[in-house]
């Protein structure tokens, strides 16, 4: 049975909120902790109103410290409980590393497949925000680096809606990296839509989501001249850049990865297998970053179709500069534009 | 008295902090002991009555676990040295500490041990041969944490002190503090040793296990030696007042008293389970073996100083204990040959142990299919195929 679409249109934070309600709704061991999420509704009000209706036991203001948050939920985890973690800023989430790292991605193997570590943390990431040091990097390749981890970016507000409730279904440990440049992007959402249409599905444990919920890319302009790989905040750069080069007549196929780990090589391969071009956007350095992996996979794949090299375009490997230039860091329009033309000469 | 060195002359000062003098029982500047280290009896105001219970055969029992926990220790150490392990760290000179503290649990209490908890291990019922598998090289764990409700180590120093403050947090949203009834009431044990106190998450898991108080016990075993760093270059006070600082009630233990041991944890036990929240346990020990077998402990201590503890021996001082309330030979000469069978068993069961299959390093890194994991299995399962036919693509 479907229900009647309830459509709404909401900015991105505000998706997130509607997603975090829903999955609270629908499991009562689904649990928010961080902090000034309470009374304040964290710093970008992602968890607006939802101590008010829920409780203090299931929003939890906790004391000040990042590593204490991801460690206290992998001992909820260990007693039974989902608990979503909000870490402030990207740049704060450091002091959690060694607990994300060495004990939330391990937990599951070290355990022998015993104890599951359904925890989803939160991270409000990447620039263009005119904000002060540690506050707009993006550091989802460190997460990536590390088995055991999901790790995953929305770019629009459906996405964020669906994709929030998919990864607290996951009984896998989420980074959650919520791009918060896009956090104010509106668009019409359907609040009401029923699991199936969410993507999750009916298990013996509650709802688990499809295996392509959270891994797999999305195709969302077709094309037959350059693949156009973005995610995150990349991804509306990526759609204009698209429209901007057909009305130059060349066609670009924008693919939205979605999941940085895994990483959807079959989709991408199949579009470049097509094109024969790639050009990978994202705000995160480029040495070191998700567009290497998926430059060496590609090109294992599509040696034989393709007619360029991959390119990148992607910060620079110097720390986040400060706001007044960090539109010349920032992978813009034309230097996407520009990645384009260069592959396309070739 | 062993504890507080006030006056300087004594070599080895047991405890950091030897300007803060011991002010009686109920202090955190007295080392609660119920059994003196030549094995009388000793009255305390406040813990005696945790421990009056203790029959014979309660002490026999408490001797038993010991005498085992150690049996097999030694049987490892061996095992290591016979290159049948890896590792192994030793847990010779704590086993009161582990057993006096661990007989104190019920059942639905959760424990999140360090590496060297064998001890704590042996009372809640695993399968000791178990323990192997991890110094084996064969598995990262061993066991199901939650058929025992005890971890599997944590090997990163004082990360499971938040685990457990996250734990209690859950036993609260539980429901299962204060309740009154003794078998729903459940706390959560984070063992971790003197190093640990001074790692961040040691100090977050107090802050937020004090911040909601939340049923946690942190037992810290102060076994004097974090591999070779003394606990005194490690503190400027006595680890004990750690606790309080966060607001924990705090106690320290002669950790060579199993029976001491048994009430402080006792006392912190009743506190948790009825709602009073979280307590710090420093439990004043030595490790009298080296800190793993990689470990030599001649280049940073002194033989003197081994001797000293070695009088402090946990075994021998409930042993002179029970043969004075009449404990008779057959006693010790029956678990003797007990210990010497769990020795036996464990030395065949690791001498057993194959290797696993290989593709076996797939598994359980997620608990969904994950593609880049499945890739990775297919590729190697091609290459290992490759051999089959004795030639290399």
């Amino acid at each position: 049975m479907t229900t009647q679409p309830t459509l709404e249109r909401v900015a991105m934070a505000k998706a997130i909120n509607l997603g975090l309600r829903r999955a609270m709704e629908r499991d009562s061991k689904v649990m928010l902790m961080g902090e000034d999420i309470g009374p304040l509704g964290g710093v970008f009000r992602v968890t607006d109103a939802l101590q008010k209706d829920f409780g203090d036991a299931r929003v939890v203001d906790t004391p000040l410290a990042e590593s204490g948050i991801v460690g206290a939920a992998i001992g909820l985890a260990f007693a039974g409980y989902r608990p979503v973690c909000e870490i402030q800023f990207d740049g704060f989430i450091f002091p959690a590393f060694d607990q994300i790292t060495t004990q939330l991605a391990k937990v599951h193997y070290r355990s022998g497949g015993r104890v599951e570590m359904p925890i989803v943390i939160r991270v409000p990431y990447g620039g263009g925000i005119g904000a002060v040091e540690h506050h707009s990097e993006s550091p989802e390749a460190l997460f990536a680096h590390t088995a055991g981890l999901r790790v995953v970016t929305p770019s629009t507000p459906s996405e964020a809606f669906t994709m929030i409730q998919q990864a607290i279904a996951s009984p896998d440990p989420v980074l959650f990296f919520e791009p918060k440049a896009r956090y104010w992007d509106k668009e019409e959402i359907d609040t009401h839509a029923d699991d199936a249409a969410l993507g999750l599905i009916e298990g013996p444990d509650g709802v688990a989501p499809g295996v392509a919920g959270l891994e797999r890319a999305r195709v969302l302009t077709s094309g037959t001249d350059v693949t156009v790989a973005a995610y995150g905040p990349t991804v509306r750069t990526a759609l204009t850049a698209a429209r901007v080069a057909g009305e130059e007549g060349r066609s670009l196929e924008v693919i939205d990865l979605r999941s940085i780990s895994p990483l959807d090589i079959d989709t991408v391969a199949t579009s470049v297998t097509k094109t024969g071009r790639l050009v990978v956007v994202h705000e995160a350095p480029t040495f070191f970053g998700a567009g290497a992996e998926l430059a060496a996979a590609v090109t294992e794949r599509c040696f034989y179709s393709m007619q360029a090299p991959v390119l990148r375009v992607g910060g620079f490997h110097t720390p986040y500069p400060v706001a007044n230039i960090e539109e010349e860091y920032l992978p813009s329009l034309d230097r996407v534009l520009d990645a384009v033309d260069a592959t396309l000469g070739y | 008295m062993i504890t507080t060195d006030t006056s300087g002359a004594t070599p080895y000062s047991d405890t950091v902090g030897s300007h803060h003098p011991d002010t009686g029982s109920g202090s955190p500047d007295h080392t609660v002991q119920l059994l003196s280290p030549t094995g009388e009896r000793i009255t305390d105001a406040v813990y005696s009555a945790r421990a009056d219970h203790l029959d014979r055969a309660a002490l026999e029992g408490l001797y038993r676990d010991m005498a085992l926990t150690r049996r097999f220790d030694t049987e490892a150490t061996s095992l290591q040295r016979q290159g049948e392990l890896g590792l192994w760290p030793p847990c010779l000179g704590q086993e009161a500490a582990q057993v006096g503290s661990a007989r104190a649990l019920r059942p639905q209490d959760f424990v999140f041990p360090s590496y060297r908890e064998h001890g704590v291990a042996w009372v809640r019922g695993v399968d000791m041969r178990q323990l192997l598998l991890l110094y084996r090289g064969r598995e990262h764990g061993g066991w199901d944490a939650r058929a025992h409700n005890y971890n599997v180590p944590t090997l990163v120093i004082g990360s499971h002190a938040l685990h457990a403050a996250g734990y209690g947090m859950g036993i609260q949203r539980d429901g299962d503090v204060g309740t009154g009834d003794r078998d729903r009431d459940r706390a959560v044990v984070a063992y971790f040793g003197d190093g640990a106190t001074s790692q961040g998450d040691v100090s977050e898991g107090m802050v937020f296990a004090a911040a909601v108080s939340a049923p946690v016990i942190f037992f810290c075993q102060n076994n004097q030696w974090a591999i070779s760093v003394p606990a005194a270059k490690q503190s400027r006070i006595p680890l004990v007042h750690r606790g309080e600082g966060f607001g924990i009630p705090s106690v320290r233990v002669d950790g060579n008293d199993v029976i001491a041991c048994y009430a402080v944890m006792a006392e912190a036990l009743e506190r948790a389970h009825s709602g009073g929240g979280p307590t710090f346990i420093e439990a004043v020990t030595y490790r009298m073996g080296a800190h793993t077998t990689s470990d030599d402990p001649t280049r940073y201590r002194s033989r003197a100083e081994e001797e000293h503890w070695r009088q402090r021996d946990p075994l021998a001082r409930l042993r002179t204990h029970l043969e004075s309330i009449g404990t008779g030979e057959d006693f010790f000469t029956a678990l003797e040959a007990e210990a010497e069978q769990l020795g036996e068993d464990a030395r065949s069961y690791c001498r057993a142990l194959d290797k696993p299959d290989a593709e076996s390093m797939f598994d359980h890194v997620y608990a969904t299919p994950h593609s880049q994991i499945e890739r990775d299995r297919a590729w190697f399962r091609d290459y290992q195929a490759s051999f089959e036919d004795g030639v290399a693509r």
